[in-house]
C-alpha cells in the first residue's frame, strides 16, 4: 500500500527529514543520511572560509544535491530581514531551488521561535516565490496564520532545538494538526526512536530531526531506528489504535473449552 | 587601488576587477558559491560582467551542515 508523502507538489516515500549538522565528518553525515532512508536534508548557508583549501571535501560531494532534495535553512538568523536575505543566496546557490526551512530565532539560549518576525519573513518570501517549510511554536493560531500566508508546512516545535526533550505538549500539535491543511511536520525536540513514533501516531505528515541523530553514540544505527520509527508510526496513526477501556480487562484468549469445566 | 569588504573583512586589490575575477583571486574557482553585493543577488550568470567598486560589501556564501 503506497502513503507517498507531498510538498510543494513534489512526491516523497520517506516522511523523515534529517540535518546535516553536527556529524563527526562528512564520512559519518552520508552514512547517517543513508542509513535513515531520508530524501529531504537540511543544510546550512555560512560564509565561505576565504583561503581554505578548494580541493576540500564538501557537504555537497557526501550528501549530492542530484541524490537528496535540499532545504536549506536559515538556522542563527534572528531578523525577518537576515533570513530572507539567507534564502535568496540559498536560492542562488542552489541553482533557483526554491523549497526552504524558514527560522527566525528569539534567543540564543532557548532558539525558541520569534514568532512575529517568522510571520513577516513567511509573507515576504512567500510573496517572492518560495516555498516556504516554516518552523515555529507549537501554538495552533500562529500555525494557522502561516498556513493562510501560504506556506507550503508548517514545522511546530515538540520541545527546543537540541534538547532532545521529546514531545511536551501532544494536545497542541492534535490541534495545530487538525486544523491544518498542510503538512504539520515536528521540527525540534525529539530525543529517541519512541518520540518520532508519537508524533506519527499523533498524525504528523513527517518528523525533522538533527542532534537526536548526530548526538547519538551510534549515528548510524541511531538513523536507522529513526526511519523504523516513523515508519511505525505512520502505520500505526493509518491502522488506528484500538478504543483505550478504562478499569475493565478483556482477554485475548476464548473464555469457553477451559478444561475442568463443569 | 580595489577596497572591498568580503564577509565582513576589508580586502585590498591593486586593480579593479569583475565579480568571476574576484572569485579567481580568493581560489574559489568551481566552488559552488553564492555572492551578495550590497545586499543584492549576484546571479552567477553576471559574474564576468559585474564590475566591483571600492566600497562594495561582498557576502559570499556556502552550504554547511546544519539542521
Amino acid at each position: 500500500m503506497s502513503d507517498m508523502f507531498q510538498i510543494a507538489g513534489k512526491t516523497y516515500s520517506s516522511r523523515l527529514l534529517v540535518g546535516t549538522g553536527k556529524y563527526k565528518d562528512f564520512e559519518e553525515t552520508r552514512h547517517a543520511i543513508e542509513a535513515s532512508g531520508t530524501e529531504i536534508i537540511t543544510v546550512a548557508i555560512r560564509r565561505v572560509n576565504i583561503g581554505q583549501d578548494p580541493s576540500q571535501p564538501s557537504l555537497l560531494d557526501a550528501v549530492p544535491p542530484s541524490k537528496y532534495t535540499y532545504l536549506p535553512n536559515t538556522a542563527g538568523c534572528y531578523t525577518a530581514d537576515d533570513a530572507v536575505r539567507t534564502l535568496r543566496l540559498a536560492r542562488e546557490l542552489l541553482d533557483g531551488h526554491k523549497l526552504v526551512k524558514l527560522e527566525v530565532l528569539g534567543d540564543s539560549s532557548t532558539l525558541y521561535p520569534n514568532v512575529r518576525e517568522t510571520l513577516r519573513a513567511a509573507e515576504t518570501l512567500v510573496k517572492d516565490g518560495f516555498d516556504v517549510m516554516v518552523y515555529t511554536s507549537d501554538d495552533p493560531i500562529i500555525a494557522k496564520e502561516l498556513e493562510q500566508i501560504g506556506c507550503v508546512a508548517v514545522m511546530p516545535l515538540a520541545s527546543l532545538i537540541g534538547s532532545g526533550m521529546g514531545i511536551l505538549n501532544p494536545w497542541n500539535l492534535r490541534l495545530i494538526i487538525e486544523n491544518a491543511k498542510v503538512p504539520v511536520l515536528v521540527d525540534a525536540g525529539v530525543g529517541t526512536a519512541s518520540d518520532a513514533a508519537i508524533a506519527m501516531e499523533l498524525g504528523c505528515d513527517g518528523v525533522l530531526m538533527n542532534t537526536a541523530i548526530a548526538g547519538a553514540k551510534d549515528p548510524v544505527r541511531m538513523a536507522r531506528a529513526m526511519k523504523l520509527a516513523v515508519e511505525a508510526g505512520r502505520e500505526s496513526f493509518l491502522a488506528g489504535r484500538m478504543p483505550r477501556k478504562l478499569y475493565s480487562a478483556d482477554p485475548s484468549s476464548p473464555i469457553s473449552g477451559l478444561i475442568g469445566a463443569k | 587601488m580595489l577596497k572591498l569588504s568580503i564577509n565582513g573583512q576589508p580586502r585590498e586589490f591593486a586593480a579593479v576587477l569583475t565579480v568571476a575575477d574576484l572569485v579567481q583571486e580568493l581560489s574559489l574557482t568551481g566552488k559552488r558559491v553564492a555572492i551578495e553585493r550590497n545586499g543584492e543577488i549576484v546571479p552567477r550568470s553576471t559574474f564576468a560582467d559585474t564590475s566591483l567598486a571600492s566600497g562594495d560589501a561582498l557576502e559570499i556564501v556556502v552550504a554547511v551542515g546544519g539542521g
